[in-house]
Order: structure tokens, then C-alpha cells, then sequence
């Protein structure tokens, strides 16, 4: 039960529970600065995107800058809405923070992957693996934690007791919600792959070669390419980032459902918004670019590990504010349509490919003929989905079901 | 080995308590967000108990499918109704209809709690094996694959269901 | 553990739920008691696989069955809230005791 760790395999003594701490200690600093880092690197990279210099007094290149606004919201006054929900209100911004938190135990973040070595690190003679927790259901663990944040979202916007709060955080949930299945079955689709649900066992499974031997087994190609882009998608409306961002669209919902937050509190929503933007950049590399897993040349295999995995979240948070920077904000029909008619098909139906050629691969059918049928089965639905939609759009239009 | 039963007891009684006064929360408070919320802590309480249990994918499933959906759905039917942030006076029945509902409680506590304990008074839990997910897996889709499939076929009318009863024409 | 430590806390959970069902009279209130219910049987069936399996590994029915009892809440509460929202638009009220078009 406390997961495949060899830390806790054996007795536990002291030791091992200051290892735990010392990990626990570790893991929280690194988010917290990981994630002052995001927001340096999202304003300095928006700035760069519309030909702008961006944050650049606060210390060498502006990296203090968030630093300076955290001790500003500090001393800011913090104002409690007459008509809120004191409680909830107050409570509302811990439940968005505290699952951002726990959403990062699970990730590796570092390990000797390379040469057919598990990950294992030998630290004060107990090994260990370079992650917080190593739960056997682990990538079930990260959804439900994204599934928790939604209340923080909820209950800020009802708790302020004002509307247009209200209006941004039923859009937030819906749209989270909606999102989370799409998610769920792109994790699918890896999890069919990798064959456990441990994000260890994810890591171990992809390091190594795969075809030709200098191509690496990544998820991303072994998974097929559809619940990358599906996850990558869908990670980005779960974290209400632009272009799915209608959340707080400021034009319409004076700020969404941080509206009527102010000095620390409206700082933990903002600073959980951008640590869940790391720890999901985080979790696609662990789920489909093999987290810390590459090649060690030289010096201590560890090391490598942490650097190979900086290295591929580095190139996710840059695409993540790429993505920001490039596409405008979708409609709120666009959004659910995106959502409903065209990832979770596509998750669903990729799915469903992915276990024909595996049941395929172990009965020794006939490659060909199973991805004919299946192609044409496949094509089937699709004109059929089609086919509804069209139909339903039609009958909409036509004034019959409004 | 004993120190680990006494924590699991622990555990166990620290959450339990924890599950009885957020459910008398849910079936008291006057507010209906606050009754959807008390529902959050007793429903993650379960979650633990199924952790105590070592059901670590029903554990994980609970906090899933019951946080992560079911009580959305019931803030946002409570949204999507009626949102009073302050005490609602018309949730429960008149007085009279309470007592009962609290005496009928009572009595059938009492009744389940005396067949419990004379059917299963001292029956030790026994060594709690972790149950793995794979495993959990294997039953449902040979030895339970039947019902799972019903079980689908379910959810998607009630799928369709919920749409067609909640669409506005 | 005992495992009337676990029956003993599903059916206090089955009590009050069984309680908030008859005390209450907002429809969202009621369909919440009825959750207390399903997970207090969800103890019970967990707390007996968990008892079974420790004898006999290849048995994990208390489980799966949990699992089935939470799919179909899954399902009693999609549609309850569609009826709810049902009753709501016809009658701006989801108090039950107004519902009672079907009385002569």
C-alpha cells in the first residue's frame, strides 16, 4: 500500500522517516521555486512574443520580479466582501493550493534510468527513488487530485456572493469537468500502453531504446501521437490557461471567479494557477517523453536524471506560454464543442485502436485485416458522429429545438 | 507488528469520527452548500476507511467518480437552482415529521447494531492483504464481466436520460 | 481490526442517511442523504472483501461490487439532478411537498 519504493519496503526506522521529511522538504521548495520561475518565464516570454522587454529591474533579468509582487501582496490590504461567505471564502483559496501541492508527490523527477537501471538512488544507505510517493495507483492519484482542485474554483466564486464571480466559476467547473474525461482517456490510452499506474513504473517502461535502437521508447510514439495532443489540449483547458481562459475572461467577467480576492488570498490562486502549469508540463513528460530517463555518458547517473527531466519541462512550459502567446481566447460553445465532439471521440476511439492491436499482437491475428476492419469500423463511426452532429446543428438552426 | 494495529486503529477512529459528525452535518445544516460540503468530508472519510482497508483503487475511484463528479453535479444543481448564501428555513419537514424521522433512526440503528454484533462479534479482519488494481481488474472483466457490461449499458441510458430530461424545448 | 468496526460505522452512515431522507424536504438534500446510504453499503461490501480476500486472495468480489454500487450513484445522480432541474423550471421550487400533481 504506501507503493512500490524500496525506501519503505523494508523496516522503518528512523532514518527512513527523516529521508521522507527530508524529500517532503525538498519536493516543496522545488515546486515553490520552480513555480516563481514559471512566472518569470511566462512574462518574460510574453514580452518577447509582442516585441516587449518585460520584467527587468527587480534583479538580473527580472528574475526577483515575482519575488517583489509575492511581498507586495503581503502588505496589501486584505479586504473580505460584505456579503461572502466568510468560511468559504476564506477556505476556498486553500482547496485550490493544497492539491496543486499534492499533485507534485507523484511526479520523478530524477534517477539513473540509463543501462537498464530502475531509478533507485542510494541516499544515507537506504535506496530510494526521486520522488515524493510512488503510489501503485499514482496517475489515478494525479487525476483525482486535478478533479479536487475544481472546488476551490467553485466555492471561491459562489462564497464571494457576488455574480459575476458566480457566472466564472460554474463556466470554470463546467469547463473542467468536461475537460477531465478527455484527460482521463488519453491517461487511458498510456496507462494501455505502459501496463501500470504507477508513475515509476511509466518511467522505467519508456527508458531505454526503442525501434532502431536510437529512437527513444517513448510513450509519445509507442502510445501513437493522438493522446499527446489530446492530453496537451486538455491540460490546458484543466488549467484554465489561454486560449481556454473564458474562466476569468476579463472582458466579460470582470476577472472570473477571483473577482472579489484580494492581497494573499487572491496570491494563493494565482500562484496555484501557475504551480499547476508546472506540475502538469511535469506529468506529460513523466506520461509520454519518459520523465528522467536518458542516457547518463558520464558522472553520476542521478543527476542526468534531474537534468534530462528540467530539460523536457523546460521545453513544456515554453510551449505552454507559446501557446499563450500565439491563439485568442475560444468562444464558450467552441470550447464545449472542442471538448465533447472532438477530443473525447478521438481519445475514445484511439483508445479502442490501441486495444485491438494489443489483444491483436497476443491472439497473432492477421496484422493487415485487423487494421482494415478496424479503419473501417472506425471510418463507420465517424460518419455516423457526422452525421448526428450535422444533424443536430441542422435542427438547431431550423428553430426546432432551441 | 502491534504498534501498526494500533495506528491503523487510530486512524480508523480519528476518520470514523470524523465520517459520523459531517454526515449529521449533511442531514442538519441550513444551507445547502454547506450540507454539499460536509458531503466532501465524509465522502474523502470513506475514502480513507477504503485506504485503511487496503482498497487503494476503490480509495482512489471514491475520490474520483464522488468528489470529482458526483458533488459537482449536485453544487451545480444547487447553483443552477437556488444559491442563498445564508440560512434556507424551508430544507427540512415540519418538527413532528423530524422526530420521527429521527426515532425510525434510532430504532433501526439499534436493530442493525444488535445483528451485528451477535453475528459477528470478535470476527478479526485478519491479515489486510493489499489488493492491486490488476487483480481488481482480472475479477471484474472475467468473473464479473456480465454485470459490468449492464452496468455500462446503464450508465449510457442514463446518460441520454439526464440530457434528454435536462435539455430546454 | 475487527471487522464490526467497519459494519458498526456503515450502519451509523446508513442511519443518518436513512434520517435525512425522511427529515428532509429539498430534493438536492434528499438525493444527498441517499448518497450517505450507498456509501455506507460500499463500507459493509469493502470491509467483507477485505475479510474474505485475506483468506482467500483469488476473491476480490467486495470490491468489484463496491465499484458497481459507485457507477450506478454515478448514474442515480445524473438523473436525479435532471429532475431536479425538471421540477425547478416547471414550479421554481424543488421542495418534494409541492410536488404533488398526482394527488386527487
Amino acid at each position: 500500500m504506501l507503493g512500490g519504493d524500496p525506501l519503505l519496503s523494508g523496516d522503518i526506522d528512523l532514518a527512513v522517516v527523516l529521508i521522507v521529511l527530508l524529500k517532503v522538504v525538498v519536493v516543496f521548495a522545488l515546486l515553490l521555486v520552480a513555480t516563481m520561475f514559471m512566472i518569470w518565464w511566462e512574462r518574460k516570454i510574453i514580452g518577447d512574443l509582442q516585441n516587449r522587454i518585460g520584467p527587468n529591474t527587480a534583479g538580473p533579468f527580472g528574475l526577483f520580479q515575482t519575488f517583489a509582487d509575492g511581498v507586495k501582496f503581503f502588505f496589501k490590504e486584505d479586504l473580505l466582501p460584505d456579503r461572502a461567505q466568510r468560511r468559504v471564502f476564506i477556505l476556498a483559496p486553500l482547496l485550490t493550493v493544497v492539491p496543486a501541492f499534492l499533485l507534485f508527490c507523484i511526479v520523478p523527477f530524477g534517477g539513473d534510468f540509463a543501462n537498464g537501471a530502475n531509478g533507485t538512488v542510494e541516499l544515507f544507505g537506504h535506496e530510494t527513488y526521486l520522488q515524493l510517493a510512488d503510489p501503485p495507483v499514482g496517475i489515478l492519484f494525479a487525476l483525482a487530485m486535478s478533479s479536487v482542485a475544481v472546488y476551490g474554483v467553485m466555492l471561491a466564486g459562489w462564497s464571494s456572493g457576488s455574480k459575476y464571480p458566480l457566472l466564472g466559476s460554474v463556466r470554470a467547473s463546467a469547463q473542467m469537468v468536461s475537460y477531465e474525461a478527455a484527460l482521463g482517456l488519453s491517461v487511458c490510452a498510456v496507462v494501455l500502453t505502459t501496463g501500470t499506474l504507477s508513475t515509476h513504473g511509466m518511467v522505467v517502461h519508456q527508458a531505454g531504446d526503442g525501434w532502431g535502437s536510437f529512437i527513444p521508447n517513448w510513450n509519445l510514439l509507442a502510445a501513437g501521437i493522438v493522446p499527446f495532443v489530446v492530453f496537451l489540449i486538455a491540460s490546458q483547458a484543466e488549467l484554465n490557461r489561454p486560449p481556454f481562459d473564458l474562466v476569468e475572461a476579463e472582458q466579460e467577467l470582470v476577472g472570473g471567479y477571483h473577482t472579489e480576492y484580494s492581497s494573499i488570498r487572491f496570491a494563493l490562486f494565482f500562484v496555484a494557477e501557475f504551480m499547476n502549469s508546472v506540475t502538469m508540463g511535469a506529468i506529460i513528460v513523466t506520461l509520454f517523453l519518459g520523465g528522467p530517463a536518458g542516457p547518463a555518458p558520464w558522472g553520476p547517473g542521478w543527476l542526468w536524471g534531474v537534468g534530462w527531466f528540467l530539460l523536457k519541462l523546460l521545453v513544456f512550459l515554453f510551449v505552454f506560454v507559446w501557446i499563450r502567446g500565439t491563439l485568442p481566447r475560444v468562444r464558450y460553445d467552441q470550447l464545449m464543442d472542442l471538448g465533447w465532439k472532438v477530443l473525447i471521440p478521438i481519445s475514445l476511439g484511439w483508445l479502442l485502436v490501441l486495444a485491438t492491436f494489443h489483444v491483436a499482437r497476443d491472439q497473432h491475428w492477421n496484422g493487415v485485416v485487423v487494421a482494415l476492419v478496424g479503419a473501417a469500423i472506425g471510418l463507420t463511426f465517424f460518419g455516423l458522429l457526422r452525421f448526428a452532429i450535422a444533424t443536430s446543428k441542422a435542427r438547431r438552426l431550423e428553430g426546432v429545438v432551441d | 507488528m502491534f504498534g501498526l494495529l494500533v495506528a491503523q486503529n487510530i486512524a480508523f477512529y480519528v476518520i470514523a469520527a470524523l465520517i459520523v459528525f459531517g454526515a449529521l452535518r449533511v442531514v442538519t445544516c441550513k444551507n445547502l452548500v454547506h450540507a454539499a460540503l460536509w458531503l466532501v468530508l465524509v465522502l474523502a472519510g470513506v475514502a480513507g476507511q477504503y485506504i485503511l482497508l487496503a482498497a487503494e483503487f476503490v480509495a482512489v475511484t471514491q475520490v474520483l467518480v464522488y468528489l470529482g463528479a458526483i458533488v459537482v453535479l449536485f453544487l451545480f444543481g444547487i447553483m443552477l437552482t437556488r444559491a442563498k448564501t445564508g440560512h434556507d428555513l424551508e430544507l427540512d419537514n415540519p418538527t413532528p415529521a423530524k422526530v420521527g424521522a429521527g426515532v425510525i433512526g434510532v430504532l433501526l440503528l439499534g436493530v442493525m447494531g444488535y445483528a451485528l454484533w451477535d453475528a459477528w462479534r470478535g470476527q478479526e479482519l485478519g491479515d489486510i492483504v493489499v489488493q492491486r488494481t490488476a487483480e481488481v481488474s482480472d475479477s471484474l472483466f472475467s468473473t464479473y464481466l456480465l454485470p459490468f457490461e449492464v452496468i455500462s449499458v446503464l450508465l449510457l441510458a442514463a446518460l441520454i436520460g439526464a440530457i434528454v430530461l435536462a435539455r430546454r424545448d | 481490526m475487527l471487522v464490526n468496526q467497519f459494519l458498526f460505522l456503515g450502519a451509523v452512515l446508513f442511519c443518518i442517511g436513512v434520517y435525512g431522507v425522511l427529515a428532509r424536504r429539498n430534493a438536492v438534500l434528499v438525493l444527498m442523504s441517499i448518497e450517505l446510504v450507498l456509501n455506507a453499503v460500499n463500507i459493509n461490501l469493502v470491509a467483507f472483501g477485505a475479510m474474505w480476500h485475506a483468506t482467500d486472495p483469488a476473491n476480490l468480489s467486495g470490491q468489484v461490487f463496491a465499484l458497481f454500487v459507485i457507477a450506478v450513484a454515478a448514474a442515480e445522480v445524473g438523473v436525479g439532478l435532471a429532475l431536479v432541474l425538471m421540477i425547478y423550471r416547471n414550479r421554481q421550487s424543488i421542495d418534494l411537498d409541492e410536488v404533488d400533481l398526482l394527488k386527487g
